[in-house]
């Protein structure tokens, strides 16, 4: 790879080793993809917890956190203290929610090193989002800003609504873009890589929030890392919508781009998502295709929900409003939970709204920053689940070890109050 | 013996021998491994329950979760990890996952190794040369 003489001085280490190391990881990285070189960022989403992104718990206790830190994000097998981070950066998604832990079966140990790892990113510099959705929260990126971002939701998010442009990042290359400001140039980041690569005609208009998450469900599987151009739609879809579409797609497959032709702003022809290449295949999503993703979504058969999970990726106030409006002066289940999640800033606005209130009395939960996969939190026997993420619908059965029901918020709430699951595909 | 040989790319460096394990379907490394056991438990990938610890990883590249890199990273660090990967598609998650693992890692074959490589096939991954050299079982 080409490097600068700034990129040079730090991976000489002249800077210290923080930096030395974030240089080594992004060159072995770059090198790796056959990137040419780096690109600035100024744009950084990654979260650096000290306690399980996955089931492994690397050792980490409290007086060796700066060793287990260094270790896990910056591969580094000498320890050093993570210094301040060099461009904005956000912290996403983490391992509980900092108020109804307990509920969420997090233990005292696993909570005092949450509280230590949100210490360790406050010192870093982060923007303590504590979200899957940092373009809910303020961190909007704009067309052809680079950026280096985690979170195959936000990441696809970012690309294909916004316009930014990012990869799908890991923790340990965004924790060193985040040191050192660079990225490297490949991928996303390239105007010919960001053109269509498949074209998908809709011939089942995709209208509500569950519609757009078994169309990106379907594609995804189909198109896997590729970029499909969704061709068709007549009716604008909404952030909830797209989110979902998404997160789904990159979930099935790794769909890190997408366009919807006249929606998207990469896209206002075909002619433009395509530019002068052809597409290497063409798709349509009709409703047998739509009936094929829910068919592939739906891994449980007993009717009886004890267990069921909203907001992946986190609710937007909307959506938060709209579970509220479903539940008022109704009471849950004996034998259901049901948690709802939404970041911890739009929460704040839902509390004064009253409508944390209202989902309270009628049993349930309204959760933030986390969610039930990342954090591998369930409450205790559940046998099946019910969700409205084709998301999470697509993990929780090989996480966390449970069948799982996948239909609309509405269908998840008449099951929550309930207990028996009678969604079906309308 | 009869002996296949392979040329392609090396994403990262390294010489190492071992028996195959090939699969077609993608792999997500976050929600589709289990790293402490060291298998894949996606739900419908054709290895779920099977073990990738010590062996050459075939497969054609990586999908889902930016947690992938860590899930392989944490392979290493607990003992489960895979020896080698020989892989087809290039994304982040897999160039990622390969220079955290430590391991020798090729991609962008002569042949597609998804046909030419089967289960249980002796590999020998030389990617410093840039050559997979297969022994038929």
């Amino acid at each position: 790879m080409k490097l600068t003489d700034e990129e040079k001085t730090l991976l000489e280490g002249s800077e210290g080793i923080a930096y030395q190391k974030a240089m080594e990881l992004l060159v072995k990285y770059g090198e790796a993809l056959g990137a040419e070189r780096l690109v600035d960022t100024n744009n950084v989403c990654v979260s650096i917890s000290a306690g399980a992104y996955t089931s492994t718990r690397p050792g980490a206790s409290i007086n060796e956190i700066d060793a287990v830190l260094s270790r896990m994000y910056l591969d580094s097998d000498e320890p050093f203290e993570i210094p301040r981070a060099k461009v904005y950066t956000c912290r996403l998604i983490r391992e509980m929610d900092p108020e109804n832990w307990q509920i969420q079966g997090i233990t005292p140990e696993r909570h005092e090193m949450g509280i230590l790892s949100e210490k360790v990113c406050a010192r870093i510099g982060m923007q303590l989002m504590h979200s899957c959705t940092p373009y809910l929260l303020g961190n909007v990126p704009v067309m052809g800003e680079h950026c280096a971002w985690i979170e195959s939701s936000a990441v696809i998010y970012c690309n294909s609504v916004l316009g930014g442009r990012t990869n799908i990042e890991g923790m340990e290359s965004a924790t060193a873009s985040m040191l050192v400001g660079k990225t490297p140039y490949w991928g996303y980041h390239l105007d010919e890589n960001r053109l269509g690569t498949h074209l998908v005609e809709v011939e089942y208009q995709p209208e509500s929030v569950m519609d757009w998450g078994l169309l990106g469900y379907y594609v995804g599987e189909i198109v896997q890392e590729h970029v499909p151009v969704i061709n068709g739609v007549r009716k604008a879809p909404n952030i909830a919508r797209l989110k979902h579409h998404g997160a789904a797609a990159a979930s099935s497959g790794g769909v890190e781009l997408y366009h919807v032709v006249g929606f998207t702003p990469e896209a206002n022809s075909l002619e433009q998502a395509f530019g002068k290449k052809k597409p290497v295949a063409k798709l349509k999503f009709g409703k047998a295709e739509r009936k094929t993703a829910y068919d592939n979504l739906t891994s449980a058969t007993d009717t009886n929900v004890d267990f069921i999970m909203l907001g992946c990726p986190h609710y937007t106030l909307e959506e938060v409003g709209n579970a509220a409006r479903l539940l008022e002066g109704k009471h849950v289940h004996t034998n259901v939970n049901l948690w709802i999640f939404t970041p911890h800033a739009l929460k704040t606005i839902a509390d004064q709204e009253g409508l944390t209130d209202v989902i309270k009395k009628a049993g349930a939960v309204l959760m933030t920053d986390t969610c039930p996969c990342i954090s591998h939190i369930s409450p205790k026997g559940v046998k099946t689940a019910a969700t409205d993420s084709a998301k999470h619908a697509h993990y929780m059965p090989a996480m966390l070890g449970f069948p799982t029901w996948f239909g609309s918020q509405k269908d998840c709430i008449e099951t929550a109050i309930t207990g028996k699951w009678r969604g079906e595909l309308k | 013996m009869k002996k296949i040989v392979l040329h392609g790319r090396k994403v990262v460096g390294g010489c190492i021998e071992g028996e195959a394990l090939v699969t077609k379907d993608t792999i997500s490394g976050w929600g589709g491994i289990d790293a402490v056991k060291g298998i894949i438990t996606e739900r419908r990938h054709e290895l779920r329950g099977q073990s990738f610890k010590d062996k050459i990883l075939v497969f054609p590249g990586t999908k889902g979760s930016s947690g992938t890199s860590m899930a392989f990273h944490a392979t290493r660090l607990v003992g489960t990890a895979p020896k080698a990967l020989i892989f087809n598609d290039m994304t982040t998650k897999a160039a990622l996952s390969a220079v955290l693992l430590h391991a020798p890692a090729m991609t962008d074959f002569d042949k597609n190794p998804l046909e030419v490589i089967a289960t249980g096939d002796r590999v020998k991954v030389d990617a410093d040369n840039g050559t997979v050299e297969i022994t038929k079982k």
